[in-house]
């Protein structure tokens, strides 16, 4: 994979150093690293970079400016890819991300993902490629949740569900699971078809599905 | 018993012997002399002012005469001790908040600020003359008169002697006479001055130290305190979660990062990547603990999100499934309102996990009229919880009546349970630039019920 051209928005000097050295090691550039949400529009324009990354909650109210300026670039610049680092798991930041442009191209991981260094990189890599990456975390929550239409899923559907909203692709989810890759294929089928998402080429059926799946 | 104020003294048969005329005296002269200078300082500043009234200086100096009464009435609540053991204390609210604005605006709207002019006026200009008086004919008098003989042989020379420069005394039967007359006026003086001290002490007492306060405003004033109280506790628990966040957490990331990219550098298989997997193991074990923790003190998606969102979430976390039904896409309510409401729920939702053996729970809220939060917790679990025992759920009905809110729990033997909440509180209007600084998204992004099947709730009521 060739290296990517990050901008990187976290308020803490201590991990906006250490996740640009990271990202350094493995053939990444940040160009821009900055402290706050106004910062990161600002860079975003000058730089236009591969993948963004940023923290939720910045200065200067600390709340969800990170979130927010996410979810307005991502309207003004469609297909920008950005990884949002969040401190907690959280559906209502991941549903709000993930409902900004097409749903491709984002990521909402927990904070303490970057210690996984090697799940981290292929994350944002996933994320850099347009695909959709949700914390397991967020997903483990979200399975001990059965409602419509998600009730309609089988224990097994549910299971590969989790995995595509985690970012995996077919094969990734079929070693996992210890399955084939056409079970795998077979299993998605069943879950588009169950959500209701019919064939189209203008939607990616697999965010929607897992959109659905956020939402509950 | 001891008596415990002057009047009660006063009829007890030992009263001339025991301190109480000297203390009623004592009352007395420092009433003449604080009133006196009071007129002095009065007209004093009332001089000063209109002559300065020209200039405009003295318009502020004549307003603030308007708080004339406040040290003067401190003054004597701490005399009104001489004569009057009890508790002595104003009428005053505090202010609802620090700054001298909200001092003078809570002052001028007080009664006790004007019954302690009044007072300090009356004082000024009628009683203390009338203290000096009486102090005078009750004490003075007698005194010259008993030293009737000693005068006779010092001044007079054991000839000849006025009392009171009125009567003439020649001789010494006459002198002891008059000093026994004056021993006897003495002791009417002690009865005179100590009643004279007690309506003294009533009036005060009725114009600046009301008995036990104006209740009204003690109610407000405890009301009050108690919500400060619950918002700096409030206040206190955020300060701890951003502290944890911008501290202990950040550098435990940092850390976690750095031992994953340590491990990536050690040689595999080797006793130092064992040692630095289990050292990453244990530091994101730390993370999620923390993560937990910081959570479980103030969870930020209530401060982002609002109430609807943060029940879904505790709903999310909880192991019992939850159904969250809110009528409407809630409006933001205020900070108080919102903490109050999704700790009740959290607890609720806990003690359901705990106790209750539900299979399935279920939390509604309705925000009636634009006016009322009603907020209901149901699970169908085997009922028979009891509201007294749990300390969790009492302090959470504090804090709701704090807000002027009631809790209520049924939950009979086989239940079901319900928990439910009211709290006033109006919406935080949203034109108006309040955190957070942008918009509150559309509700659709953070609509978390579906259609709200009864599907496995068949225990609910």
């Amino acid at each position: 994979m060739r290296g990517l051209r990050v901008v990187l928005a976290e308020d803490g000097v201590l991990l906006r150093d250490g996740l640009t050295a990271l990202l350094a090691r493995f053939g990444h550039e940040v160009v821009a690293a900055v402290g706050d949400a106004p910062g990161l529009l600002r860079a975003v324009a000058d730089h236009t970079p591969d993948v963004v990354v940023t923290d939720v909650r910045m200065p200067p109210a600390f709340q969800d400016e990170g979130l927010r300026a996410a979810v307005r670039l991502r309207a003004e610049r469609p297909g920008l890819p950005v990884l949002v680092l969040s401190q907690y798991v959280q559906r209502a930041y991941a549903a709000e991300l993930l409902d900004s442009g097409d749903g491709t191209g984002v990521g909402y991981l927990l904070k303490d993902r970057v210690g996984q260094v090697e799940q981290f990189v292929d994350a944002l890599g996933e994320v850099a490629a347009g695909g959709t990456v949700v914390d397991p975390e967020v997903v483990r929550q979200l399975l001990r949740r059965r409602r419509d239409p998600l009730a309609r899923l089988t224990p097994r559907e549910r299971e590969v569900l989790a995995l595509v909203a985690e970012g995996k692709s077919n094969g990734a989810i079929a070693r996992q699971l210890v399955v084939s890759e056409a079970a795998v294929g077979k299993h998605i089928g069943g879950i588009l078809t169950k959500l209701d998402l019919p064939p189209a080429d203008d939607t990616h059926r697999r965010v929607l599905a897992v959109l659905a799946y956020l939402r509950g | 018993m001891h008596p415990r104020n002057v009047w009660q003294a006063l009829l007890r048969p030992g009263y001339l012997l025991s301190p109480w005329p000297w203390r009623a005296a004592a009352y007395l002269l420092t009433g003449a002399v604080t009133g006196a200078a009071v007129l002095v300082a009065l007209v004093a500043v009332v001089a000063v002012g209109s002559v300065l009234a020209v200039v405009l200086v003295g318009l502020p100096l004549l307003a603030a005469l308007a708080f004339a009464g406040l040290p003067v009435a401190a003054l004597e609540r701490r005399r009104l001790r001489l004569v009057d053991g009890d508790d002595a204390s104003g009428a005053h609210a505090e202010p609802p908040s620090p700054g001298l604005r909200r001092w003078l605006a809570t002052r001028l709207r007080e009664r006790a600020t004007w019954r302690e002019l009044g007072h300090t006026l009356l004082t000024a200009c009628f009683v203390w003359p009338a203290e000096a008086l009486l102090l005078t004919v009750a004490l003075l008098v007698p005194l010259a008169t008993l030293a009737t003989p000693l005068l006779l042989a010092t001044a007079g020379g054991g000839r000849e002697t006025k009392v009171l420069k009125v009567w003439t005394v020649t001789g010494w039967p006459a002198a002891c006479g008059a000093a026994a007359l004056g021993l006897l006026l003495l002791a009417a003086g002690g009865y005179v001055l100590g009643a004279a001290a007690g309506g003294r002490a009533a009036l005060t007492r009725l114009l600046v130290a009301p008995r036990g306060g104006d209740p009204r405003s003690r109610v407000v004033e405890l009301t009050r305190s108690r919500a400060r109280l619950v918002d700096a506790f409030e206040a206190e628990r955020r300060r701890i979660e951003r502290d944890l966040h911008d501290g202990a957490q950040q550098r435990l990331v940092a850390l976690s990062m750095s031992l994953g990219l340590a491990r990536l550098d050690a040689p595999p298989g080797g006793p130092l990547a064992g040692q630095l997997a289990r050292a990453h193991e244990e530091a994101g074990a730390a993370l999620a603990e923390l993560r937990e923790l910081i959570h479980g003190i103030h969870p930020q998606v209530l401060a982002d999100y609002g109430l609807e969102a943060a029940v879904a979430d505790a709903a999310d976390r909880s192991p019992v499934p939850v159904d969250v039904e809110f009528d409407r896409p809630s409006p933001r309510l205020p900070q108080a309102v919102e903490a109050a409401a999704y700790f009740v729920v959290r607890e609720a939702l806990a003690n359901v996990a705990r106790h209750s053996r539900a299979a399935h729970a279920r939390v509604r809220a309705e925000h009636r009229a634009g006016r009322l939060l009603v907020l209901e917790v149901q699970d169908d679990g085997r009922g028979g919880a009891d509201g007294a025992r749990g300390t969790g759920l009492t302090g959470l009905a504090d804090r709701v009546s704090v807000l002027d809110g009631r809790l209520t729990l049924t939950s009979p033997p086989g239940g079901p349970t319900l928990l439910r909440v009211e709290i006033p509180c109006e919406p935080i209007r949203t034109d108006e630039p309040s955190p957070p600084s942008e918009p509150v998204p559309p509700s659709g992004t953070t609509r978390v019920v579906g259609p709200t099947t009864e599907a496995g709730c068949g225990g609910c009521a």
